[in-house]
């Protein structure tokens, strides 16, 4: 099979010219590894950096970042309360964690942005409704920021509840004994030996957040994938843009996976073994 | 100090505890044996609010564990529990186990308590040990520093449920030794244990429990001096001749 397909990775080195304070320089560079000439590598050089298609790269990864981390803000701070809720005494409170939890996790996320999106807004009172829709900056950011946060809490309470639920009793026991108070036994000890124990499955699930911020596009989100497929869509160079959206989502994954290894090293509990990852 | 008038407790139908009846007065040791299952853990449990229970008054120091306006942590806190398994808080050091509650309960400052802490650390020999995890101990020195975590709150009176019986043979007398030392200091102690050369030496009295009653509760020498009848005699030969 052969392919007729004109490879040029140099559309991805684009820049405008006024964000380059040493145009010289970057214009060498670009130039030394583009196609022979070297004259289109500039913004208004030439037909192939019709656009500034670095700075869509690099601003598409800057939203997925900032979406992905905000998002994991909610999901670990929802999460562990939903969690928590679903191991106390009382019914109602369980009951109220597991219907969210069945609820954000049996949703497709697709749906759930768009609900976000498009319903949520109309179901608000109508100040706030109109707020949203017509004052607050970056509504789509927002709402997938939101969106995402709250899917992945639903996955996260499950890891909370079941890291909270290998604890043995005693523990429990032992910390009130000593006279702390329930919310204490779970501040001191439930919940920091549970966090420990269920890193790996975190640490995937902080990494779902990643890829999953992709559907955010659906929305209207300028994260990484959309820039890709913007930038796939002006120079029909698709296999460099999604390739290079590829390793850029791999290297966010590998940076992430390290930074809990070394996070789960250092807090590591003596003599045990977290749970396998999920 | 601590007076069980007449509890009963059920899991669901099942009753776990039946019309039981005990005391133990200030400065005393009562021993607590009986089979398996026959509800001394949760005898015990119930003298500090960890288990509830259904019928009867429990009170310790002349507050009642069951009433509803008592408060739990306060009272939990004047008493000391010493578990099979030692339950040690495995995230933090030995130093950081004592030091936890005197801070959150008793907001003692962090040098004072772990000033208290390397005293006690030193009374139970393991002031060596402080900076390790608790997975890096024996059980024997596992065990004591559970002890030492409770002294800590200055309780005044202490629980212990089958202390060493999780431990290696050659670990029990150390964990013993440290017992004896606090029960000879005029310590009020319960203790469940089937070591029954520790009731011989420091109980004032021993409890048999069996199938949730209490079947036998007598003074350290009748206990042991008297042919027991029934249910305890059968018990006391097969765990004398352990
Ligand atoms: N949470 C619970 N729910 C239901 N049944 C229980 C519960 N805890 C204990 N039991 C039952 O109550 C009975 C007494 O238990 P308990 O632990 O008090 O016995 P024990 O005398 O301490 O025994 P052991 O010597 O094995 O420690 C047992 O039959 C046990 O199965
Ligand atoms: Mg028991």
């Amino acid at each position: 099979m052969e392919m007729k397909y004109n490879w040029d990775w140099s559309v991805l080195l684009c820049r405008l010219p006024e964000d380059d304070p040493t145009g010289t320089s970057e214009t060498t560079f670009g130039g030394t590894t583009a196609t022979a000439g070297g004259a289109a590598q500039t913004f208004d050089t030439g037909a192939d950096c019709a656009q500034p298609y670095l700075d869509w790269i690099v601003s598409g990864l800057g939203w997925t970042v900032v979406v992905a981390c905000c998002a994991w803000v909610i999901t670990i701070s929802l999460g562990s309360v939903i969690g928590v809720s679903r191991t106390v005494n009382q019914p109602m409170v369980r009951a109220i964690a597991t219907t969210y939890v069945e609820i954000f996790r049996n949703i497709p996320l697709l749906v759930q942005m768009f609900i976000w999106f498009f319903v949520v807004p109309e179901l608000l009172p109508e100040d706030a409704g109109r707020w949203v829709k017509r004052e607050l900056p970056l509504p789509e950011y927002w709402t997938a920021i939101v969106c995402l946060g709250m899917y992945h809490a639903s996955r996260t309470a499950e890891q909370v509840r079941a890291g909270i639920e290998s604890i043995p009793l005693g523990q429990t026991h032992a910390g009130l004994a000593t006279g702390l108070t329930r919310v204490q036994v779970y501040r001191y000890i439930l919940l920091p030996v549970s966090y420990r124990i269920i890193i790996p499955p975190l640490t995937s699930d902080f990494m779902g957040i990643f890829k999953n911020s992709s559907v955010a596009l659906t929305i209207g989100v300028m994260e990484l994938t959309a820039q890709s497929r913007q930038i796939a869509e002006y120079t029909f160079n698709i296999f460099e843009a999604f390739t290079v959206a590829t390793v850029l989502y791999m290297m966010v994954t590998l940076i992430v996976v390290t930074v809990m290894r070394v996070v789960e090293a250092k807090v590591r509990i003596p003599g045990t073994i977290a749970m396998g990852g999920g | 100090m601590i007076e069980v008038e007449n509890v009963s407790k059920w899991f669901g139908d099942f009753q776990v505890l039946d019309d039981c009846s005990t005391q133990v007065d200030k400065g005393q040791v009562v021993v607590v044996c009986g089979p398996s299952g026959s509800g001394k853990s949760t005898l015990v449990k119930c003298v500090n609010g960890l288990e509830p229970f259904q019928e009867g008054i429990i009170t310790v120091n002349g507050v009642s564990v069951g009433a509803e306006d008592t408060n739990l942590p306060k009272l939990r806190s004047q008493i000391g529990m010493v578990f099979q398994n030692f339950e040690l808080f495995p995230h933090m050091t030995v130093l950081e186990n004592i030091c936890l509650s005197q801070m959150k309960v008793l907001k003692r400052e962090k040098d004072e308590a772990e000033e208290r802490g390397m005293k006690l650390l030193d009374r139970v020999d393991l002031i060596d040990q402080a900076a390790k995890h608790p997975a890096h101990l024996s059980g024997g020195q596992a065990q004591r520093v559970a002890i030492a975590r409770a002294l800590a709150m200055d309780p005044i009176a202490m629980l212990f449920d089958e202390p060493t019986s999780a431990l290696d043979p050659e670990m029990i007398n150390e964990v013993l030794d440290v017992m004896v030392t606090l029960a000879q200091e005029g310590m009020t102690m319960m203790v469940i244990t089937h070591e029954m050369g520790f009731a011989k030496q420091v109980a004032d009295r021993v409890v048999f429990m069996d199938e949730g009653r209490i079947e036998d509760d007598a003074g350290k020498d009748e206990f042991f001096g008297e042919p027991r009848g029934g249910r305890a005699r059968l018990f006391l030969s097969k765990i004398l001749t352990h």
